[in-house]
Order: C-alpha cells, then sequence, then structure tokens
C-alpha cells in the first residue's frame, strides 16, 4: 500500500489478524461509459469508484457509509465478483478475484453472501421460502437441504413451516430474515450487506440489526454493512470508511470517527444524524446543510 | 431480543394471502366463457352432430333453418350446424399449432436474448425485426405454395410468423427480470445462466407467455378463417369456418344466413380469446397492480 493515490486522508487498512484478510481491496477504480450523445465526442466515462482501497480484517464488522450515488453498490457489486472493476484488484481471503472467470469464482460464491436493501425485490415471487434459501445450497451442491432450511429459518426467528409459503405472504422485516437466511444458508465466511435496514419500518430496524448482528458474533462471520445512515452503522460496526463521490475520505474505528471526524464530509454527515436535542431546539435539515457546508 | 420473538410470532400468522387473490373481471369471465363454450364445442364434436357435417344430401339443399337442421343446410345439402361444431375443432388444433410454434421458439429465443451479451440480444432482435416486417399471411400462402394447402402448413407458417412478437416481448420480460435483485443474489449464490433461466426468468415471465398466446391464438384463427377462405388453408371436406365463409359468398345476396353462421362463429371466438387475454394480463400484470 506504498503508493496511495487518494489524496484526501489515507484509507488505512485494518490491524492485521489472523494469516490473511477477509478482504483486501487496493486502489479500485470503475469507470462507466455512457452512449455517446455527439458524433464529435465520445461521452466523458462516469467515474464510479476513483481508487478505492481499504481492509477487512477477519471477524471484523465494517461499515461504509456515503450518501445514494458514491459508489457503494458498485464497490460491493465488486467484492461480490458480481462486476468488475476497470483497474485495481481485490482480494478475498488473500485470494485475487479481479478478472477471474465465473468458474473460478467458486470459492467467492462459497465464502460471501449478500444481504440485499429491498426486501421486496431480492425474494422471487414466485418461489417457495423453502426453495429461496435453499437455492444456494443446490447451486454449490449441498446434501440435507430440508433440514437446513429448516435450522436456518430457526436461526433468523422465523417458523419452520413458513419455508412451505411465498415471500408476499410475509412483512418486511420477515422478508429480510428470510434474506439474511438464505445469505447464511452456504455458511459463508463473510457476509456482505446492501443497506439490509433502510427499506424496513423504523420499528422493525433495530429487531434486523440485532439478528445480524447476532448472528455474526454467533458464527464469527466477517460483515461488511453498507449504509447511508451513519447511526446504523455507529449500531453495527467496529470500524467504519466513508465514501464520498467515489472515494473513501476517511476511516477509523466507529466511536472515533463518530466523535472526532477528520473530514468536512463526515462532519457533515453526522451532523445530519436527527437527535432529539435538535428537533426540540427546532433545527431543521436546511440549516444543518448551512451550517455545516465547508 | 423479546422484540424479535414478537416479530416472529406475527410472521406466522402472518397476513395469509393478502394480495393474492385478485378479483375475477368482467373480461377474463367473458372470455373464459366464450373459450370454454368453444372447447366445449369441439368436445361434444367427437361424441355427436346433428348429421354427418361432410354428409352430401342433394334432396336437402339450402334449407332454412328448422328442427331437424337448426342452422339450414348449404348448397350441398350438409348441416351447417354440425359443420360449425366440427369446424370448432379445426379451430382450436389451428390455435394450439400456431401458438405452440411461436412459442416453443420464441420465448427461449427472448430469454436467450435477454440474458446474453447486449451486442448478441442485439443482434437477435434486428434479425426478428426482419422476421415481423414480413406479412404472415404471405409466409403463409408461399408455404402454402411449396408444401401445399393443409390446415397444419398453413398453421406452422402462422406459427413461425407469429414468433418474433413472442420473442421481442419475452426479452422485454426478461431484461427486467434479470435486473432484479433475486437474480444478482441467485448469481453470489452461484448458479450458473441456465438454472437462472430455468427457475428465475421462465416462471416469472410466464404470465406474459400465457396473456401472448392467448391473444396469439385470436390472430391464428382469424388467419386459419382467411387463408382458408383464399383457399390457402384447410383444405375440403374438413369443415372449417373460414371455408364454410368462402362457400358462402355465391349466394350471399339468395342466403346470407350462410356467411352468417360461421362468420359469427369467427367473430366471437377471436373475441373470445382477445378478452381472456385481455383478463389475464390485468390479472397478472404486477405493474398494472398499483393502479388499481
Amino acid at each position: 500500500m506504498a503508493e496511495q493515490p487518494t489524496s484526501v486522508p489515507l484509507a488505512t487498512p485494518g490491524p492485521q489478524t489472523g494469516p490473511a484478510n477477509a478482504i483486501d481491496v487496493r486502489d479500485v477504480t470503475r469507470d462507466y461509459r455512457r452512449p455517446r450523445t455527439s458524433l464529435r465526442h465520445p461521452s466523458p466515462p462516469v467515474h464510479a469508484l476513483r481508487g478505492v482501497s481499504f481492509a477487512v480484517p477477519q471477524g471484523q464488522r465494517f461499515g461504509i457509509v456515503g450518501e445514494s450515488g458514491c459508489g457503494k453498490s458498485t464497490l460491493l457489486r465488486i467484492l461480490a465478483g458480481l462486476d468488475r472493476p476497470t483497474s485495481g484488484s481485490v482480494a478475498i481471503d488473500g485470494r485475487d478475484i479481479t478478472g477471474l472467470r465465473e468458474r473460478r469464482l467458486k470459492f467467492v460464491r462459497e465464502r460471501l453472501q449478500l444481504v440485499f436493501q429491498d426486501p421486496m425485490s431480492s425474494l422471487d415471487p414466485r418461489m417457495r421460502v423453502g426453495d429461496i434459501v435453499g437455492e444456494p445450497l443446490i447451486a454449490q451442491g449441498h446434501g440435507n437441504r430440508r433440514e437446513r432450511v429448516a435450522e436456518l429459518l430457526e436461526a433468523v426467528g422465523l417458523r419452520a413451516d413458513a419455508a412451505d409459503r411465498y415471500p408476499h405472504q410475509f412483512s418486511g422485516g420477515q422478508r429480510q430474515r428470510i434474506s439474511i437466511a438464505r445469505a447464511l444458508a452456504p455458511r459463508p465466511k463473510i457476509i456482505v450487506a446492501d443497506e439490509p435496514v433502510s427499506a424496513l419500518d423504523v420499528s422493525v430496524r433495530a429487531q434486523v440489526l440485532n439478528l445480524i448482528a447476532d448472528l455474526v458474533d454467533e458464527l464469527s462471520l466477517t460483515l461488511v454493512f453498507v449504509s447511508h445512515d451513519l447511526s446504523v452503522v455507529r449500531h453495527v460496526c467496529d470500524r467504519v470508511a466513508v465514501m464520498h463521490a467515489g472515494q473513501i475520505v476517511e476511516t477509523g474505528d466507529t466511536e472515533q470517527v463518530y466523535e472526532d471526524p477528520q473530514h468536512s464530509y463526515t462532519r457533515r454527515l453526522i451532523a445530519a444524524v436527527p437527535t432529539l436535542g435538535k428537533a426540540l431546539s427546532g433545527v431543521s435539515a436546511a440549516d444543518l446543510n448551512q451550517e455545516y457546508r465547508p | 431480543m423479546s422484540a424479535l420473538v414478537t416479530e416472529a410470532a406475527v410472521a406466522s400468522e402472518g397476513p395469509d394471502g393478502r394480495r393474492r387473490r385478485r378479483p375475477v373481471t368482467g373480461s377474463l369471465l367473458v372470455g373464459g366463457l366464450i373459450v370454454a363454450l368453444v372447447l366445449g364445442m369441439a368436445l361434444l364434436s367427437f361424441v355427436w352432430t346433428p348429421h354427418d357435417p361432410t354428409l352430401v344430401n342433394s334432396s336437402a339443399r339450402l334449407q332454412e333453418p328448422s328442427l331437424e337442421y337448426w342452422f339450414g343446410t348449404d348448397k350441398f345439402g350438409r348441416d351447417v350446424f354440425s359443420q360449425i361444431l366440427m369446424g370448432s375443432r379445426t379451430t382450436l388444433f389451428v390455435g394450439f399449432v400456431a401458438v405452440g410454434v411461436a412459442a416453443v421458439v420464441g420465448v427461449p429465443l427472448g430469454i436467450v436474448a435477454g440474458m446474453g451479451p447486449r451486442w448478441f440480444g442485439e443482434l437477435l432482435m434486428r434479425g426478428n425485426d426482419m422476421l415481423l416486417a414480413f406479412p404472415a399471411l404471405l409466409l403463409a400462402i408461399m408455404f402454402a405454395a411449396v408444401y401445399g394447402a393443409s390446415t397444419l402448413v398453413a398453421m406452422v407458417a402462422i406459427g413461425i410468423a407469429s414468433i418474433p412478437n413472442f420473442a421481442r416481448l419475452i426479452r422485454g420480460g426478461t431484461l427486467q427480470v434479470m435486473k432484479t435483485e433475486y437474480v444478482i443474489a441467485a448469481r453470489a449464490a452461484g448458479r450458473g445462466p441456465f438454472a437462472i433461466g430455468l427457475r428465475h426468468v421462465l416462471p416469472n415471465v410466464s404470465s406474459l407467455v400465457i396473456v401472448q398466446a392467448s391473444v396469439g391464438f385470436a390472430i391464428a384463427v382469424l388467419a386459419e378463417a382467411a387463408l382458408s377462405f383464399l383457399g390457402f388453408g384447410t383444405p375440403p371436406p374438413t369443415p372449417s369456418w373460414g371455408r364454410m365463409l368462402q362457400e358462402s359468398q355465391e349466394l350471399l345476396s339468395s342466403d346470407p344466413r350462410l356467411a352468417v353462421f360461421p362468420g359469427v362463429a369467427i367473430a366471437v371466438a377471436v373475441l373470445g380469446f382477445n378478452l381472456l387475454g385481455d383478463g389475464l394480463r390485468d390479472r397478472f400484470d404486477p405493474k398494472l397492480e398499483d393502479h388499481r
């Protein structure tokens, strides 16, 4: 990590524990080409990620915070081997996955699973819950599917008979539990959660967050948790990286970043977290924006 | 953790079937009834017709409708009602062959075009557009000229001409499904493209297939009538509504009822399949769900 291209505060990797980091991201960029709109000039590419580097040691709960459109979801897709970076490299458990063919990505599929933002669209409406949760097991050729599915449903707080029902018969929070059960099915070591609670009612958010935190502890998983909401990340994560416009602007222990933010963008994010005190003193979002503009 | 248990308990009670049973719309009901009627007529013709529909009876030519001949007789003395009953078999056969050919080729084509790389999909669709530009009836007439006029040949031609409709529609549906998070989740779970196509894409575009099939059915029935009318479809003596129309035209001024009965049968059957298609779309299309 000698050549660190980002000028803003260094995205330093976390402390090395164990043989290899669960995730190692080095200088990843991802450009998207837009269709031409002019005959003379090609459209300028969109830089979704520009030189993102970070490392997540085994067992850490790593948060990534940033507003919508800052490249979080692109980063996740690259981490999961579902998209390729334009340059840079990603290693899962010390093995480089950049540029590998789908066939060679099998170990990523086994070790890393995703939980998505929208529990409506992340579960196939035409599949029974048992088949949804069991899908990774079929795909990876595990046996004893029924037992394992029942065990998983129980682990996320659903009854075993949920397996015979369809996703639309469940509430948002319950669907997110199904999604979590599916992610845990192949016994992954890394869970990547993309805004797993932002589509949920505030009342069930805490339950799902606690469930994720408990399962991560219990199964000693590595968690990468993406959110636009710093307070949610603070609830779950040990370390946090703040993303802005395709770059990581600040990394640190969650409490430290929260208490003593270094970058102006982080300060704005923290200021945007609503608190009772601010609400009582009549501060509105518009005021905050002006007050903290760099 | 107690809150968690509470929610889980509610989960098992669940809002069962909250949005699953949608009301049966008028078009679905009427369309379904008409299609059931056509189906019933075809089944009935296997066990019973008032007279032999192909029996030429020179002593009973051009009879008016009576208790003996419910819809009267044609210029050869054949019973019109029996012919209508038998003709419904031809109509259904025609629909199944044409829609079958179109769906069996068009659906996989659409799914492949939607799942493959972008350039590949575009290439397939441009070829599709070329086929779409070719008139179905002309293709059927060409086939009839080459392979001889028969119901099967005509309907295979109509089926081939309907492939682009299926392929384009299914490709659109596939592109939508491929963007959903459940497909991304399936990829992350290690599912290959074949399994994703079969287990996720096909079930989720199946409602499109059903809707397009019922509309295609109507098109095929109409095409068969037109081709038989022109003499490129069902050859005599097999009764066909289209050929009955054609045979009636010289007597149109003296015996218009000979045109009315098969004409009404064709119109009602086409209407029925179209209504059924509409009704099924209303019932299945999730995009319409929020607007009601």
